[in-house]
């Protein structure tokens, strides 16, 4: 029996973890004061149908069923979301806090029977590289969104919202590019690195990300929670976006 | 020098119980040392397996408070003292007597795996090339001193005992250390997926925690192992793609 205090860090999981699925949820579903000026949150980037001046192909679709709420959100928050159910950190991680299997190291199991992920539903974990791409091409969505976050009236500026979405960005690039199963696919899988060097070289960024996946994904899991914190409240009128440049 | 009491775990296969002793312990001991001290002063038939002193061995393997351990790796002054220190023998394998376990089966399941088979000789010598960056990611596995912490702590294992279906953690290191081998042309994957069932780790990352060489176990073997896995047995596209380059 462990005498440490070994349940501290799966409270503390599912405490982080809940309070963003709370909170994303929520957000998701306002499906209003995602915009302020040039800034768009990034639960609701690329937005797709919506009301902004941020929305690619218009108002509401026509084929959307008028019974079943509609926001923005609903239509991309998915993919990223799959990336990080998927994701090899927040597996384990979960496994532990939300389903004691185990809930700590050496630590008993309330429960007798164990499949793994040989099995439905958690042998679909293994579709975590096709959630990669998704999550890749999210980050040109997003990338594209903090550059135009620099332009305000059609002229460069800089806001504190600005550098928000770029440091959005930047923690959300070093979480996705240091992914398991980016580092397989850029040269993981080979046996010989001599041979491609570019792959090696390539294996080697990923790697050096990958060392700190568990704090690139909880530093970007809060920051993009608080890029739409910080629109949403600029767009409430709450908090003053104030302009650096 | 101060007063320690220790709870340890005596007893066979039958069953046992915790036995309380008391040592003089002092900076610098490890757990190790005070269970030889016992050993000479008030429990001369107290079995425990043990060799090296140095982490090197992998024979001292117990559950130190509760938690995996070697016995000779771990500091006293690291431990709380003046609530004891408990020790028993590793859970998850058999127990011959006191502190010492059957780790046999993890030598079974090693002979679960596919020996190495290399490539023709690439020189007339009969002699092979290949360059130390196409080595230095195996060589991490070979570190290996099979304590065997990491299959005792891994709860497939521990609390589940699917010993007939997964291998555990150390014989998946040992499995990447042949087939990331820049000479070896096994195929191993189908067994990884089914016989020796790598779908049943859920990436706890216990056995890496608990790793006395401190092998990423999980982030440079089984992840990498299960995506190869992924390669042939969950990704169509990856499978075009191989069969269209030709490569395996």
């Amino acid at each position: 029996m462990r005498r440490d205090t070994w349940w501290k860090v799966p409270v503390l999981v599912f405490l982080g973890l809940s309070t963003f699925i709370v909170y994303s949820t929520w957000a998701a579903f306002q499906g209003v004061h995602y915009t302020y000026g040039p800034y768009l949150s990034p639960f609701y980037s690329p937005e797709l149908f919506g009301t902004s001046e941020h929305a690619w192909f218009g108002l509401k679709p026509n084929f959307w069923p008028g019974w079943l709420p509609f926001s923005p959100a609903f239509l991309v928050l998915w993919a990223p979301a799959s990336f990080r159910l998927t994701c090899y950190y927040y597996r384990g991680a979960y496994y532990k806090a939300f389903w004691a299997d185990p809930p700590s190291c050496a630590v008993s199991e309330p429960r007798k029977k164990y499949r793994g992920e040989n099995s439905f539903p958690l042998i679909l974990q293994n579709i975590h590289r096709y959630t990669l791409y998704l999550a890749l091409a999210f980050m040109v969505f997003l990338s594209w969104d903090a550059i135009k976050g620099y332009f305000f009236d059609g002229g460069f500026g800089i806001g504190v919202g600005s550098l928000v979405l770029t440091v959005n960005v930047i923690l959300l690039g070093g979480y996705t590019l240091g992914c398991h199963s980016l580092r397989h696919l850029v040269g993981g899988g080979l046996n010989r690195f001599s041979q491609s060097p570019s792959r090696q070289c390539a294996w080697k960024g990923v790697t050096c990300l990958n060392k700190k996946h568990q704090m690139w994904a909880w530093m970007s899991l809060f920051w993009v929670g608080f890029t739409d914190l910080y629109v949403r409240l600029c767009s409430m009128g709450v908090w003053t976006d104030f302009r650096i440049l | 020098m101060a007063k320690t009491k220790f709870k340890i775990w005596r007893g066979d296969g039958k069953g046992g119980e915790f036995e309380e002793y008391s040592t003089e312990t002092s900076g610098g001991m490890v757990v190790l040392d005070a269970v030889h001290q016992i050993q000479a002063e008030s429990a001369n038939d107290l079995a425990c397996r043990w060799n090296c002193k140095a982490g090197k061995c992998g024979s001292c393997s117990a559950e130190v408070n509760g938690m995996p351990k070697l016995m000779c790796m771990t500091r006293l002054d690291e431990l709380p003292l003046e609530e004891g220190v408990t020790i028993e023998p590793i859970k998850t394998f058999p127990i011959i007597k006191d502190l010492v376990t059957d780790i046999s089966w993890n030598y079974r399941a090693k002979k679960k795996i596919k020996p190495f088979k290399p490539r023709q000789p690439d020189n007339e010598d009969g002699s092979w090339t290949f360059y130390q960056e196409d080595i230095d990611r195996v060589q991490e596995f070979r570190k290996c001193i099979e304590c065997f912490l990491c299959q005792n702590v891994c709860h497939v294992l521990r609390e589940h005992h699917l010993e007939e279906e997964f291998i555990g953690p150390s014989a998946l290191v040992y499995t990447a250390a042949l087939e990331m081998h820049p000479l070896d042309t096994e195929d191993r994957l189908e067994d990884l997926k089914k016989a020796n069932g790598i779908g049943y780790c859920n990436i706890t990352k216990c056995c890496t925690q608990v790793c006395p060489e401190h092998i990423t176990i999980t982030d440079n073997a089984i992840i990498p192992l299960k995506e190869r896995v992924v390669d042939r047995y969950y990704d169509p596209v990856a499978r075009i793609w191989s069969k269209l380059t030709k490569r395996s």
